[in-house]
């Protein structure tokens, strides 16, 4: 595989216990410099708290960690100006303007007047703050608080950028200049960990762990990790699709039923054969009607089988 | 260098901060003109006219020469002359009268046998400063026109007041003070500081920057000092022109003190700050600090009496230097070389509260 300097992270086996729970339970990470990768999982999967870990906030109940080559919590005092860390919840100043919070910013990591001047005006324009400068940070919307702290993030040109939900109260279009953002950051060099609960933002990342009660329950490339699931995803439309759910699920072979408007998607066991056809057998059996077709898998899909796998384990 | 700078964009953005903060900003000069104004004229620990009565058995020229020389005292006022020793013991009970004045029959023989008690002083001893009261009368010098100086108590002690001849208690009040109010604020302000940042999630940025533990500290700490030294300033002013208190010592010495004792409260503040979770903990702790401050410094009590206990944490407290200190220099004219120890004592407080907090604040989020 790769060479250990080709690594911006490196975990291994890592678990930290809050009491009794095990928030998160014996990860490993390699994630190779200049990616762009996604850490994928619901409410309290424990995608927070392996961030924090390797940012040297937490320390493991367990395991090592090594970013850029530098042993994670020992040696982090080197670390501090080679990453960037944006929190879930906006921890910048409410009561500084985005002006001085990035002033602020600048100085702590060095800067001095007019490099950090060039420089904030450089990140206003990039994040299109320039007409809020002025305005304090506490009556920013939430899309616009979020990319005040990218930029406040990136400010000192990180090596590695450590994202922690950072899109969850921006709207899709926002969104997609954001994410644009991010793979300019990419494109320039930097490693880039970001977590989310979007599955539309899980796609674009270059790879991707789905994390589920704090475990990493499959990682992978976004389109191999659907593609492992073709043949397994079907599409009915069907006037009665609340009863076709009811009825499907009570099947052994299907995993999961959820509608999607006037359809029913569902999914089934790896190594049915053709699903398709047993599908209609079975809504014959009850009477019902519709249309069987197989449709693409998503990472929902992925998402479902990978977590109803690590229960059963 | 690269150190320096940091702590200046701390204190930078503090003072930013500190700018917008109106209520804070209110407080620290609301603070000290309220208690200012609260301790120097409400709570005034002179007493004056106390409701009392007398029973004259012996009713001579000399028993009606004492009444006459308690009266002109002012400590009491006799409003009642009643006939008998249970008529006083009556109105004590029912609170008409907080002290009665006993004058046997038999006064004028008292008066040539030295170590027979002239008179007895009937007190409610629920009230503690009424006791004290009737303490200074029971001390009463008494010289009879036969002039023979003799006092009600059996040994005759003669209270001689120095260096506040007027007992004046708001000019005693005023520098102790000083030194509550700026406990009060310093400690607050620095306990919140950092609280507050860990509660708003500052405190999970700041940690992964470059920024140091003491770095943070310093720049938190320094505006601070500032506004103690304003603080005190205003209290100085508003007790010369208020209550004309005297400043018989250096004023740069005082500066000195006031700013070892600032050192001290805020270096406190932050090491409460490094061990509570919350803001609403740190202003509990700030009190629990506050409280014994105020009782066991001298301030409120004379230090003297207290038990060794007491004194012993009353010692550890940077109340009761500063206290020492400003007393001295502003009441008696003392030079701060003569209370070296006690400004001592304030800057090794200060040095190892901020060790403390410094080792303590873990940049760790738990
Ligand atoms: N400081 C803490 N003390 C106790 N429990 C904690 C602490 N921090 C996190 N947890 C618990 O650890 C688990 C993982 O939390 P974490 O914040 O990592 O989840 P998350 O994946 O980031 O969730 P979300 O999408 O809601 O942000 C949760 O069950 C949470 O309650
Ligand atoms: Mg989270």
């Amino acid at each position: 595989m790769h060479d250990s300097t080709e690594l911006a992270v490196s975990a291994r086996n890592i678990s930290r216990y809050f009491g009794d729970l095990k928030a998160v339970d014996e990860v490993n990470l390699r994630i190779e410099k200049g990616t762009v990768y996604g850490f994928l999982g619901p409410n309290g999967s424990g995608k927070s708290t392996t961030i924090r870990m390797l940012c040297g906030l937490l320390i493991p109940s367990s395991g090592t960690i090594e970013v850029m080559g530098l042993k994670v919590p020992q040696q982090v005092d080197r670390l501090r100006a080679a990453i960037g860390y944006m929190t879930q919840r906006f921890s910048l100043y409410t009561d500084l303007t985005i002006r001085e919070n990035l002033r602020f910013i600048a100085s702590i990591y060095g800067l001095n007047r007019t490099a950090a001047n060039a420089r904030i005006d450089e990140l206003l324009v990039t994040y299109n703050l320039s007409e809020r400068a002025a305005q304090l940070a506490g009556t920013l919307s939430g899309g616009q608080k979020q990319r005040l702290a990218l930029a406040a993030a990136v400010m000192h040109k990180p090596k590695m950028l450590f994202l922690d939900e950072p899109t969850s109260a921006v709207d899709p279009e926002n969104r997609r200049d954001f994410w644009e953002n991010l793979f300019d950051l990419s494109a320039a060099g930097t490693t880039i960990l970001v977590s989310t609960h979007l599955m539309d933002e899980a796609e674009r990342c270059h790879r991707l762990a789905i994390l589920s009660a704090g475990r990493i329950v499959a990682d992978g490339i976004p389109h191999e990790l659907t593609a492992e699931l073709s043949g397994q995803t079907l599409g009915i439309t069907t006037p009665r699709p609340r009863r076709l759910r009811d009825v499907l699920l009570e099947q052994g072979a299907v995993r999961s039923a959820a509608q999607v408007g006037n359809q029913l998607r569902v999914l089934v066991e790896a190594g049915s054969n053709n699903a398709i056809n047993a599908i209609r057998d079975i809504m014959q059996a009850h009477d019902l009607s519709g249309e069987v077709a197989a449709v693409a898998p998503n990472l929902e899909d992925v998402f479902v089988v990978s977590t109803s796998q690590s229960q059963r384990q | 260098m690269k150190s320096l700078h940091r702590i200046l964009a701390v204190l930078y953005k503090e003072l930013l901060q500190l700018g917008r903060d109106r209520l804070t900003f209110g407080m620290i000069i609301g603070i000290p003109l309220m208690q200012m104004l609260l301790f120097g004229f409400a709570i005034n620990t002179d007493i004056r006219n106390l409701q009392a009565a007398y029973v004259d058995l012996s009713n001579t020229s000399a028993s009606r020469q004492l009444v006459a020389e308690i009266q002109a005292s002012q400590i009491v006022g006799f409003n009642t002359i009643l006939s008998s020793s249970e008529q006083l013991q009556q109105g004590i009970r029912s609170g008409d009268i907080n002290i009665g004045v006993y004058i046997p029959a038999d006064f004028e023989r008292r008066l040539q046998q030295p170590d027979r008690a002239l008179a007895q002083v009937l007190v409610n001893g629920s009230d503690p400063t009424v006791v004290s009261v009737a303490n200074q009368i029971a001390m009463f010098p008494f010289e009879s026109r036969t002039g023979s100086v003799v006092s009600l108590a059996p040994r005759p002690i003669e209270v001689r007041v120095f260096y506040n001849p007027e007992r004046r208690s708001s000019i005693f009040i005023v520098p102790g003070l000083i030194g509550v109010i700026l406990t009060f604020t310093m400690i607050l302000f620095t306990a919140v500081a950092i609280v507050r940042e860990r509660e708003r999630g500052n405190l999970e940025l700041l940690i992964t920057t470059p920024v140091a533990n003491l770095e943070l500290m310093v720049g938190k700490v320094v505006p601070y000092v500032i506004i103690g030294l304003i603080q005190t300033s205003i209290i100085l002013v508003l007790g010369k022109w208020l209550f004309g208190l005297p400043i018989r010592g250096d004023l740069f010495d005082f500066y000195i003190a006031a700013l070892a004792f600032i050192a001290a409260s805020l270096t406190l503040g932050l090491m409460i700050s490094t061990v509570t979770k919350s803001q609403f903990q740190a202003m509990q702790m700030t009190m629990f600090v506050l409280l014994p401050s105020i009782l066991l410094s001298g301030f409120m009590f004379p230090f003297e009496g207290m038990p060794w206990a007491a004194q012993w944490i009353a010692e550890t407290l940077p109340l009761t230097h500063f206290i020492r200190l400003s007393r001295g220099i502003l009441l008696r004219g003392a030079e701060l070389l003569e209370l070296w120890d006690q400004l001592l004592i304030l800057i090794g407080f200060a040095i190892l509260a901020l060790a403390i907090a410094t080792r303590r604040f873990s940049k760790q989020l738990d």
